[in-house]
C-alpha cells in the first residue's frame, strides 16, 4: 500500500510540477489542414535554427484557423480559402503560398481530361457513369471533402459555381485521405492539393492543361487558392520572426520543392 | 478525522456522477439553441444537411448508426452467445481460463487498427464481389460485431455462470444432453443477462467512432442497402468538428445531445435486464 | 421426423467450436497481420528519433513521450479519485437511496461514447479553461473517461475481501480507517491494480478523445501544457493520409504489443487474487 501510495503521490506531484509554465517562447499554428504538413515541416526547420522557440502546428481546418486566431488560442490561423469569411476581417492576413487543386482518378482509369462541364456534371451528380464521358461501363463514385473545408470551399466554388454536390458523394476529412481512397477505388475520383499527387492516383487534365504547379504560376490552371496566415493585430517578436521565415526565400523553395506554389 | 476522511471520499464517490451532469451541460448548452432554432422535427428529421446554407437535418445519420449497428448485432450476437456458451458450458476449463481472456483482449486493440484493417482487407473485398463503394454499411458492421465480440462474450459467461449450478444438474439427471440442458435451462435462465451484454454492445456499436469513419465513407444521404454508403452521429461529430464554426458547431453538438440520449436509454435497458447489483 | 439427441448435441457442439474458432481466428488474424507488417520496421532508432517529415522518417519518440505523459496524467488524476470512490461505496456506508445515485452515475459515465468525452473535453478544458490542446486537456479528458472502470474494478476487489479481516482489525480497536488501510486495502491491492491498469491500457488505445483534446503535434512535450500526440493518434494519421506505410504498422506493432503485455499483467494479477481467494 505505502508503494501504491507513493506512487500516486508521484504521479500528483508530477501533475502539479507540471504545471509551472513553460520557459521557452511558444508559437501556435492551427487551422488548414491542407497546409498543416506544410507548417510542420517549416516549423521543423526553423526550430532547427532557433532553439529556444517552440512552434505546435494543429490542425482543425480553415475554420477554425480563423477561429483560434481571433480568440488568442493561436498566434496564427491558417486558412486555405478563395475569399477570407467576413468574420476574418478584424485579422491581419498575409498570403504565404498558394495551392493548386487537382482532380485525381485512380491510375486505371482511362481517363486523361476533364472540361470544365464535365468536372461540374460528375460532381454535381448528374454525370454518374464514366461511359457517359468516355470511359469504361462503371459507375462513378464522387469523394469530397467534408462541409467546412478550406479545400471543398474552394474546390466547390470554383467547378460546382452555385450548384450542389452530388447526394450521393462519400466524404473524407483530408487531402491524404481522398488520395487513399481514390487509389484504392478504380472508379472513385477525388480532388486534392496538387503537391499531394502522387504515384498512386492519377491527376487529370483540366481543360486540356496538366494540374501541376508550373501551369498554375502561369496563370493557364485555373484550380487554385491562396493559403492564408491570419494574425492579429498586435504580434510578439517571435511570432513576427516566424512569420518574416515563412516568406523568406528559404522557406518559400522549401515550400515549392514540397509541392506549394511559392508567393516571392 | 475519521468523519473527515468519510466526507473526502463521499465527495470522490460523486465525482463520477459530477462528470456525468457537467458533460450533459456542456453538450446542451452548446447543442441545444440550435435544436430549437432549426426546431426539433427538423433537426431529427430533416434529410437534408447542408450546415453551411444552414440546413440541419440529421435524419440520415440516425438511420445510417442504426443500419450499423443492426448490422453489427446480426453477425455479432450469434456469434458471440455461441462463444459464450461454448466456453462455460463445453471447453474444457483450462482452455476456457486461456480463451476467454484472449476473446476480451480483442477489445483491448485499438479501434483505429480495426477500421485500418477494414479499409485494406474488408473494403476491397466488398467493392470487388459485391459491388458499390466497399466503404459500406456491410463492412463497417463487419468491423464492428468484432469490436462488440468481446462485451457480448464476456457478459454473457458472466451471466451463464451465474445459473445455478443445481438446474444443470437436474436436468442432466432427467436424461437431458448437455445441448438440451443449454438449449432448455441454461440460456432461457440466463436470458436477461444476455441481453443485457447485448444491449451493452449495441451502445459500444453506436458510440464508435474512428474505426467508423474510415470503413463507411460517410456520405450524407439515407442508404438503400447494406452496401451504401453511410455517415453516423458519431462519424458525423468528428469529421466535421475541426472545420465548425458557429451555428455549424452547435449543431454538431447538438447531434453530440441526441448520441448522448441514444445512449442513455440503451444504458437505463442494458441496466434494467442486468441481474448485476451495479 | 425427429433427429436423435444425440445428433443435434454433435452438431450444436460443432457450430459452437466453429464460433470460438472464428472469434480467435479474427484475433489472431488482427495481430497476426499487424505484427508481421510491422516488426520488420522497428528498430531502437525508431523508439529513439523524433517524428520527422510529417512521420515518413526519423522514429516515434514523441509519440511514446506523449502516451506516457497523457496515460500518467488521466491515471494520476482517475486513480486516486476512482478508488477513493470505491472505498467509499465498499465499505463507509450502505445501500441506499445515495448509493444507488452514485452506482447510476458511474453506469451511466460509464457508457457515455469516447466522441462525447472528446466534445466536453474540447469545450471545457481547451476552450474555457484555456488549456489548448495539451497534454492536461488530453489527460483530463481521458481520466474522466477510465472513472467509472477503475472504480467498478477496486469494487469489486474490495467486496472480495473477507468479511473477517474487518471483523479483526476493528475488534483490535481500530478506526474504520486504520481496518481500511491496514487490512483491506493490501489484501485487495491486485485486484485495484487491475483496474488501474486496465485503465491504462484504454487510456492507450484511445484515439478520438485524445484527437480532440490533446491535438496532434508531432514536438517533443516539453511541458504539460504542449501539445501532443499519442501512438494510436499517430498511427491514425500515418494510415490514413498513407504517409508511410511501414511506419504506421510498425507503431502499430507497437502498440499492440503494450497492449498485449498490460492485458497479460491485468490478467495474472487478477488470477493471483482469484487463487488467493479460493
Amino acid at each position: 500500500m505505502k508503494k501504491a501510495s507513493a506512487v500516486l503521490l508521484a504521479a500528483a506531484g508530477l501533475v502539479v510540477f507540471g504545471c509551472s509554465h513553460p520557459e521557452h517562447k511558444t508559437i501556435t499554428l492551427a487551422g488548414s489542414t491542407a497546409f498543416q504538413p506544410f507548417a510542420e515541416k517549416l516549423a521543423e526547420h526553423y526550430m532547427a535554427a532557433h532553439k529556444d522557440v517552440r512552434i505546435n502546428v494543429q490542425g482543425g481546418g480553415s475554420a477554425v484557423g480563423i477561429q483560434s486566431a481571433l480568440s488568442g488560442s493561436a498566434e496564427i490561423g491558417m486558412a486555405d480559402l478563395l475569399k477570407l469569411p467576413d468574420e476574418a476581417a478584424s485579422l491581419n492576413s498575409v498570403t504565404v503560398a498558394r495551392d493548386g487543386i487537382g482532380i485525381v482518378v485512380n491510375p486505371k482509369n482511362s481517363i486523361v481530361n476533364l472540361t470544365k462541364q464535365q468536372a461540374h456534371d460528375i460532381f454535381a451528380g448528374k454525370i454518374t457513369n464514366w461511359k457517359e464521358i468516355g470511359g469504361i461501363d462503371s459507375p462513378i463514385r464522387v469523394i469530397s471533402r467534408e462541409e467546412g473545408s478550406g479545400t471543398r470551399r474552394s474546390f466547390d466554388k470554383l467547378v460546382l459555381g452555385e450548384d450542389k454536390l452530388s447526394a450521393s458523394a462519400l466524404f473524407q476529412n483530408s487531402n491524404g485521405t481522398i488520395r487513399e481512397a481514390v487509389a484504392s477505388d478504380a472508379n472513385a475520383i477525388g480532388y486534392v492539393s496538387i503537391g499531394l499527387i502522387n504515384e498512386r492516383v492519377k491527376g487529370v487534365s483540366y481543360e486540356g492543361v496538366a494540374p501541376n504547379n508550373d501551369n498554375v504560376k502561369k496563370g493557364i490552371y485555373p484550380l487554385a487558392r491562396p493559403v492564408f496566415f491570419l494574425t492579429k493585430a498586435s504580434l510578439n517578436q517571435q511570432t513576427q520572426d516566424f512569420i518574416a521565415y515563412v516568406l523568406s526565400k528559404e522557406a518559400q523553395d522549401i515550400l515549392e520543392k514540397e509541392g506549394l506554389i511559392a508567393v516571392k | 478525522m475519521d468523519k473527515i476522511i468519510s466526507k473526502l471520499l463521499f465527495l470522490a464517490a460523486t465525482s463520477s456522477t459530477a462528470i456525468l451532469a457537467l458533460i450533459a451541460l456542456f453538450i446542451f448548452k452548446e447543442g441545444v439553441p440550435i435544436m430549437a432554432k432549426s426546431g426539433l422535427a427538423h433537426f431529427l428529421f430533416g434529410n437534408e444537411w447542408r450546415p453551411l446554407q444552414g440546413m440541419f437535418g440529421i435524419f440520415p445519420f440516425i438511420v445510417g448508426s442504426l443500419w450499423i449497428t443492426a448490422g453489427a448485432l446480426i453477425l455479432g450476437v450469434p456469434l458471440g452467445v455461441c462463444c459464450a456458451v461454448y466456453l462455460a458450458e463445453f471447453s474444457p476449463k483450462k482452455w476456457a481460463n486461456i480463451l476467454k481472456p484472449a476473446i476480451e483482449l480483442l477489445a483491448g486493440i485499438p479501434s483505429v487498427v480495426y477500421g485500418f484493417m477494414g479499409v485494406m482487407w474488408l473494403a476491397p473485398i466488398i467493392r470487388t464481389h459485391l459491388g458499390g463503394p466497399g466503404l459500406s454499411i456491410l463492412a463497417a458492421s463487419c468491423v464492428l460485431a468484432i469490436m462488440i465480440l468481446p462485451t457480448i462474450v464476456g457478459v454473457s459467461i458472466d451471466a451463464i455462470n451465474a445459473v445455478p449450478k443445481s438446474y444443470k444438474e437436474g436436468s442432466l439427471a432427467l436424461g437431458a444432453t448437455e445441448w438440451q440442458t443449454v438449449w432448455r435451462v441454461i440460456l432461457p435462465a440466463a436470458r436477461s443477462g444476455i441481453l443485457a451484454g447485448v444491449i451493452l454492445g449495441m451502445g459500444r456499436a453506436v458510440g464508435e467512432t474512428m474505426a467508423v469513419i474510415m470503413i463507411s465513407g460517410n456520405a450524407t444521404i439515407i442508404p438503400n442497402n447494406m452496401l451504401d454508403s453511410v455517415r453516423t452521429l458519431t462519424a458525423n461529430i468528428a469529421i466535421e468538428m475541426g472545420y465548425a464554426i458557429g451555428d455549424h458547431r452547435q449543431a454538431l453538438f447538438a447531434t453530440g445531445v441526441v448520441l448522448f440520449f441514444f445512449i442513455m436509454g440503451l444504458n437505463m435497458i442494458a441496466l434494467k435486464f442486468s441481474r448485476r447489483k451495479f | 421426423m425427429r433427429i436423435s439427441p444425440a445428433i443435434t448435441q454433435r452438431l450444436a457442439k460443432g457450430v459452437l467450436i466453429l464460433a470460438t474458432i472464428s472469434a480467435l481466428g479474427v484475433l489472431i488474424f488482427v495481430i497476426g497481420f499487424v505484427l508481421a507488417g510491422g516488426f520488420r520496421h522497428i528498430s531502437w532508432s525508431f523508439l529513439t528519433e523524433p517524428i520527422l517529415d510529417m512521420g515518413r522518417g526519423g522514429g516515434i519518440l514523441p509519440a511514446i513521450a506523449g502516451t506516457i505523459l497523457m496515460v500518467f496524467v488521466a491515471i494520476g488524476i482517475a486513480a486516486p479519485l476512482g478508488i477513493a470512490s470505491s472505498i467509499y461505496l465498499a465499505e463507509y456506508t450502505e445501500e441506499g437511496r445515495v448509493t444507488q445515485t452514485i452506482r447510476f452515475g458511474i453506469n451511466c459515465l460509464a457508457g457515455v461514447p469516447s466522441i462525447i468525452f472528446g466534445l466536453f473535453g474540447f469545450i471545457l478544458f481547451v476552450v474555457i479553461l484555456g488549456f489548448g490542446w495539451s497534454i492536461i486537456s488530453g489527460g483530463f479528458s481521458l481520466a474522466a473517461m477510465i472513472l467509472p472502470t477503475i472504480i467498478r474494478t477496486s469494487e469489486e476487489a474490495l467486496r472480495s475481501v473477507p468479511k473477517n479481516y474487518r471483523d479483526v482489525a476493528a475488534s483490535l480497536g481500530a478506526t474504520r480507517w486504520q481496518v481500511v488501510t491496514r487490512s483491506v486495502l493490501p489484501y485487495a491491492l491486485p485486484g485495484i491494480l487491475t483496474g488501474v491498469i486496465l485503465g491504462i491500457g484504454r487510456s492507450i488505445e484511445e484515439t478520438a478523445v485524445v484527437i480532440f483534446t490533446a491535438g496532434s503535434a508531432v514536438q517533443m512535450p516539453k511541458s504539460l501544457f504542449d501539445s501532443a500526440r499519442t501512438m494510436a493518434v499517430h498511427f491514425y494519421i500515418l494510415a490514413r493520409e498513407g504517409i508511410s506505410n511501414e511506419n504506421a504498422y510498425a507503431t502499430a506493432a507497437i502498440l499492440i504489443c503494450t497492449i498485449l503485455i498490460i492485458n497479460v499483467f491485468a490478467y495474472s494479477l487478477m488470477h493471483r487474487l482469484m487463487r488467493g481467494k479460493s
